[in-house]
């Protein structure tokens, strides 16, 4: 057999160890075959500036039609693979034929979790294009919206409703949402966001029960309130899709287990990237799954190069990094900063919509940054993360960008 | 000679570029990036092509 390598999954992950694969130099065939039957596209913006409208979707393309061509990618999409046979070599599709490879990339990222509840009648979640297309047909309709889960995605829902002028209403059973990531004091002010922009939050209460239709929906909190919508935006995380693995003898415990080279537990020539896969990270000495664009992109290219060069494998130690887009702030966060003990503010007296958070671990090193407005501070503190440093040494950097008085 | 360019209008600042190669993008004060150099040699092609694949808005392309 020529040596094939075949990617389960055309989105960001996937196509990047297409592309990697090609640029540095892979000359076997490359297939990527994708359940979806649109032509790959981009995530991020379908909270952002494809759901509010200023992105259209052949803007959201992840890989141009002539790359696909000149770089000899056999795309395959509307398929589904279905199993796996490690012995064989091989994954089945749902129409049918199996395809061996030599190497295989499961990049097949998540879903996102189902309502629990009962009415599904302007119910929305958000992951795919198509999710995004009802989802925007329908914010273009309504008059008010509740958001059930106060994380990024539905922060940013929450954002682009309101910029359409609907009255938004946002829940989450945790009481300051984005503290979980970003610390209580951030966190806090994640939350005054929402109210400078006139969207009202419930915080810190469940959602007991949805019920009713489009139009009119009732959402019913555990603290005894009843939010009423006419859609219901469900963002409550995602689930691994790993289903078409379980019984290939693969490690899946909440992702496909894989070691620090990406490779899937036990194996040589399987490889996790992207959202799905949950490796040994060298650095946090840890399993983690990381669920973010850049990430999905560094850890495209270590799989790459590893495939090429088996012999010389990279392990895969990134820093982590996410933007988000609400309102009028640009958020930008790099490391760690989940797990932090302490966190410092720094504020740029001439412009109050701009901060930087930095923040340290026990032993008193720098762990993490989070930026709002503020690309420059980001950039400097991020290179910074991949070595230990004191605290103080980025705070110096950020204090030099400041404005001098 | 190919060459890097950037699409101001498009780059949303989120330096991802800049992490891939410090050598040929920054990040102005305004938050926008800049190519410190457009040309580049041959052996860099690879680092180049996956610094323009990082841009989360497709802002940077390589024009031969
Ligand atoms: C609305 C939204 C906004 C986001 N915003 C941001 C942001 O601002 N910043 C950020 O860093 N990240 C953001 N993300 C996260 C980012 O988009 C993900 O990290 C990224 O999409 C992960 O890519 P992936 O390729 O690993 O998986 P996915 O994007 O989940 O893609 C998996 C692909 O596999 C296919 N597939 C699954 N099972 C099968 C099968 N059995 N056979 C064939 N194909 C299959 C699916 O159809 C899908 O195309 C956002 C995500 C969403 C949904
Ligand atoms: S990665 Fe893209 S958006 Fe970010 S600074 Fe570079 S060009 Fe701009």
């Amino acid at each position: 057999m020529d040596s094939r390598t075949v990617i389960v999954g055309g989105s960001v992950g996937g196509i990047r160890v297409a592309q990697a694969l090609r640029s540095q130099g892979y000359t076997g065939e490359v297939t990527v075959i994708d359940a979806e039957t649109y032509h790959p596209y981009d995530k991020p913006p379908l909270s952002k500036s494809f759901l509010d409208g200023t992105l259209s979707y052949d803007r959201l393309y992840l890989i141009s039609e002539e790359e696909v061509r000149d770089s000899a990618i056999d795309l395959r999409l509307g398929d589904r693979v279905v199993g796996l046979d490690i012995t064989g070599s091989s994954v089945i599709l749902e129409s049918g034929p199996a395809i061996t490879f030599e190497n295989l990339v499961v990049a097949t990222g998540l879903r996102a979790r189902p309502s629990p509840w009962e009415a599904t009648d302007g119910v929305h979640l958000l992951r795919t294009l198509d999710n995004a297309q009802l989802l925007k047909e329908d914010l273009l309709g309504a008059g008010s919206v509740v958001v059930v889960g106060g994380g990024f995605i539905g922060a940013e829902v929450a954002a682009t409703a309101r910029s359409f002028g609907l009255e938004v209403a946002i829940v989450d059973p945790l009481k300051i949402p984005i503290g979980r990531v970003l610390g209580d004091t951030v966190g806090e002010r994640f939350t005054g966001l929402h109210h400078s922009n006139g969207v009202s939050t419930h915080f810190g209460t469940g959602v007991e029960r949805i019920t009713g239709a489009k139009g009119n929906l009732s959402v019913e909190l555990s603290s005894g309130a009843v939010l009423l919508g006419d859609l219901v935006v469900v963002g409550i995380g995602a689930v691994p899709n790993t289903e078409w693995l379980v019984s290939s003898g693969l490690l899946i415990d909440n992702g496909l287990i894989c070691d620090e080279y990406c490779r899937a537990a036990g194996q040589s020539n399987i490889y996790g990237v992207g959202d799905v896969a949950r490796w040994y990270h060298p650095g946090y000495q840890a399993l983690v799954r990381v669920e973010h664009w850049t990430n999905a992109v560094e850890q495209a290219a270590c799989v790459a190069h590893n495939i090429i060069n088996p012999k010389e494998s990279d392990s895969y130690s990134p820093v982590s990094y996410v933007w988000s887009d609400q309102y009028d702030w640009k958020i930008q966060i790099a490391g760690e900063t989940a797990a932090a003990s302490d966190c410092v503010l720094v504020e740029d007296p001439s412009n109050h919509a701009r901060f930087a958070a930095v923040y340290s671990n026990r032993s008193g090193s720098y762990c993490g940054v989070a930026t709002v407005n503020w690309p420059r501070a980001m950039i400097q503190c991020r290179r910074l993360l991949d070595k230990e440093s004191d605290i103080s040494i980025p705070l110096n950097l950020i204090t030099a960008l400041l404005p001098s008085v | 000679m190919p060459i890097i360019k950037a699409d101001l209008d498009l780059c949303q600042g989120y330096a991802n570029c800049v992490m891939e190669d410090a050598r040929f993008f920054d990040i102005s004060d305004d938050g926008v990036v800049v190519v410190l150099q457009e040309e580049f040699a041959k052996e860099d092609r690879t680092r180049v092509e996956a610094a323009v694949r990082s841009c989360p808005v497709s802002a940077l392309r390589i024009e031969e």
